[in-house]
């Protein structure tokens, strides 16, 4: 175990490091130039710019420096945003993106729960259609346009909630929550309809039956528990889903969090913020993966790490 | 009474000896299914998938004739028609799509007051171009896209995952430490790194979709490979003196092709997703190029006051991935009934 989970921190790093080496060398070769109105300038005024910036230096030295910095957790400064450092630029941002993460997540995974449950205790009847179809739903249709319809209805055209922007205390999370949370909760019903179906065709149930427990008790102390643990094994497509998603919900709802700042970064060319949300993203995404691997071993030990998922 | 007095009168002579003959219980009664028609009976039962296996092949259809039904092209800009609300022949009557559009708060046939004589069924944009044209040119664009991007997947994962599995060893080991590494890259990073270096276009998406979208299917492939390569079958076929490129044709393949089925179909609404995605982010197609994405990006900019234009391109993205997933969900049921989600 300890082996295992050494080896995989090992490939934690590596990956990070390719991550951060391969973005660094693409934001090199893209088009355009991260100083705005570059082309306007004269050569000295570029030469004063570049230096400030420390792009005058060959390429191999900016990476090795950059590499440096990393490796103290400076994430460099935002050519956009006059001298700031992107740690300060992300730490922030990072309140929304957390507080709309958590709120989709929680309130996803919990309904869907319920609804999975609910259409494994009916199967096949009009409860179970009805769930599984809603779960179709949220995995077929795109967040963004998901995203879009409820902004129209219910922010332009009710006026029940605010259309966007973060500053309206909880009014402002439920609509982009709302969008985020169909992926989790599709995701999470599916899940547990199937395996809350075989959990409730095994053995200790008919016997739990025979005891005499009633309904609620056997749906909620022996079968929900059982069918609960193979549910961590989607938290990291989950989490993944997550983080696409938040990239355009927030520019939907003009949220001021982490994936706006990714996308309006690539838009002005700011190589140094949106490399440092590449490897916040990344980071993010391969942590989640480990710890999902690891807590699912440790759940379930007849799953034998060492020769697991990988 | 008469049953009885027949009874009686039975002779000898009106008994026969029967042999049975052993070939009989050997005998197959109903025809024999290939793993095919097997398939197909099970796929037939799925009501959702058949529906949805119509609805798709409609979407095909009126992505290759749509463009041409109604006459107008799809890049045609006429500013005198612009911001047109739908209006369809026939049912205008009913009060929908008759062409009243809001303005200024108040309801008004647009068709009237701009003096417009011609029909745009899903109405126009605000360049005037006729979005019914476009939207089925898009769908066309954004289908394009998926099918050669999940072809592509496809060829690369099977290639990659039947060699690393078939071959074992060393290269096996080589071939896995690479997976794993790249496994660890979120897809949607490398794919808006990969689009934001390239030409924006249908290229640049297709290569940032392939380029991590292949590793789930070489994993499918390796375990499967594994699991059929030391089976007595093939042990049979390499003692008869089959070389490998014979056995992986002939006795692998066949074998993993519902897999590969299945997993294919996961990968289309996928593609379609992630080209979506990308367009709407702002990094995928651009002007004057149409498709779902785009289209949607186009709809959201002008959701207050037109909201037909989002509305279309959002139904059919969202008819396809369903489409595709419940066909995926009866393919997956019926070829393979011990996958589960």
């Amino acid at each position: 175990m300890v082996k295992y989970i050494g080896k995989r921190i090992v490939y934690m790093f590596i990956t990070l490091i390719l991550i951060a080496t391969a973005s660094f060398f693409l934001m090199q070769t893209l088009p355009g130039s991260p100083i705005a109105s570059y082309n306007k300038l004269n050569d000295t005024q570029k030469a004063i710019v570049e230096k400030k910036y420390g792009i005058d230096k060959p390429k191999p030295v900016q990476y090795a420096i950059y590499m440096k910095n990393l490796a103290k957790g400076d994430l460099g400064t935002s050519f956009v945003f006059k001298g700031k450092s992107v740690n300060d630029l992300l730490a922030k941002r990072l309140k929304p993106s957390l507080i709309l993460g958590a709120q989709a997540m929680v309130f996803g995974t919990i309904v869907g729960i319920l609804l999975g449950m609910l259409a494994a205790l009916k199967h096949n009847t009009f409860w179970d259609y009805g769930s599984t179809f809603l779960a179709i739903l949220g995995i077929s249709i795109p967040s963004f346009v998901f995203a879009s319809l409820l902004q129209y209805w219910i922010a332009s055209e009710w006026h029940l909630l605010p259309v966007g922007l973060w500053n309206d205390g909880w009014k402002s999370s439920v609509l982009p929550s709302l969008a985020l949370a169909m992926g989790p909760l599709a995701l999470s019903a599916r899940f547990i309809r199937t395996e809350m179906i075989e959990v409730l065709n095994s053995d200790y149930i008919v016997l739990a039956k025979a005891k005499g427990a009633n309904g609620f008790e056997i749906a909620f102390k022996h079968a929900f528990r059982n069918a609960l643990i193979p549910l961590i094994t989607v938290l990291g497509p989950l989490a993944a889903g997550l983080v696409t998603g938040s990239l355009v919900v927030e520019q939907i709802f003009a949220i001021p969090g982490i994936g706006e700042q990714f996308v309006s970064s690539i838009m002005t060319n700011d190589h140094a913020t949106i490399m440092g949300t590449t490897l916040m993203f990344s980071a993010f995404l391969i942590v989640v993966i480990f710890i999902v691997d690891i807590l699912y071993g440790v759940i379930d030990p007849r799953i034998r790490v060492s020769g697991g998922k990988g | 009474m008469r049953n009885e007095n027949e009874q009686e009168k039975l002779t000898p002579e009106d008994f026969e000896r029967v042999t049975i003959d052993a070939h009989h219980s050997e005998r197959i009664e109903k025809p024999s299914l290939s793993f095919w028609q097997d398939a197909w009976l099970g796929l037939r039962k799925n009501k959702a998938a058949i529906v949805s296996m119509v609805v798709l092949l409609l979407v095909i259809l009126m992505a290759l004739i749509g463009p041409h039904l109604n006459g107008h092209a799809g890049d045609t800009q006429n500013l005198r028609h612009a911001n047109l609300p739908p209006k369809i022949p026939g049912i205008e009557a009913t009060g929908f799509f008759d062409g009243d559009g809001k303005l200024a708060g108040k309801k008004v046939d647009l068709y009237e007051m701009k003096k417009v004589d011609e029909y745009y069924w899903f109405g126009t944009d605000g360049l005037g171009r006729d979005l019914f044209t476009r939207l089925w040119e898009g769908t066309r664009v954004s289908l394009f896209i998926a099918f050669v991007a999940a072809a592509i997947d496809m060829v690369i994962g099977v290639a990659y995952g039947g060699i690393s599995g078939y071959f074992g060893g060393r290269t096996d080991d080589i071939m896995q430490r690479i997976v794993e590494i790249l496994i660890g890259i979120p897809t949607l990073i490398v794919v808006i790194l990969m689009i934001m270096i390239m030409d924006p276009g249908i290229t640049a998406i297709i290569v940032a979709i392939t380029i991590t979208g292949w590793i789930g299917m070489s994993r499918i492939v390796r375990a499967q490979t594994l699991k059929y390569k030391s089976q007595e079958f093939v042990l049979a076929s390499r003692t008869l003196g089959a070389k490998d490129g014979k056995i992986i044709t002939k006795h692998l393949l066949p074998n993993m092709l519902g897999i590969i089925i299945i997993n294919t179909m996961f990968t289309i609404p996928n593609a379609i997703f992630f080209e979506a995605f990308l367009s709407f982010i702002g990094i995928g197609l651009q002007p004057p190029a149409a498709s779902l994405g785009t289209l949607i990006n186009d709809g959201y900019k002008v959701m207050e006051n037109q909201p037909y234009v989002l509305l279309f391109p959002a139904i059919v993205i969202s008819v396809l991935m369903i489409a595709f997933n419940l066909i995926g969900d009866g393919l997956r049921d019926a070829l393979d009934p011990k996958m589960k989600d």
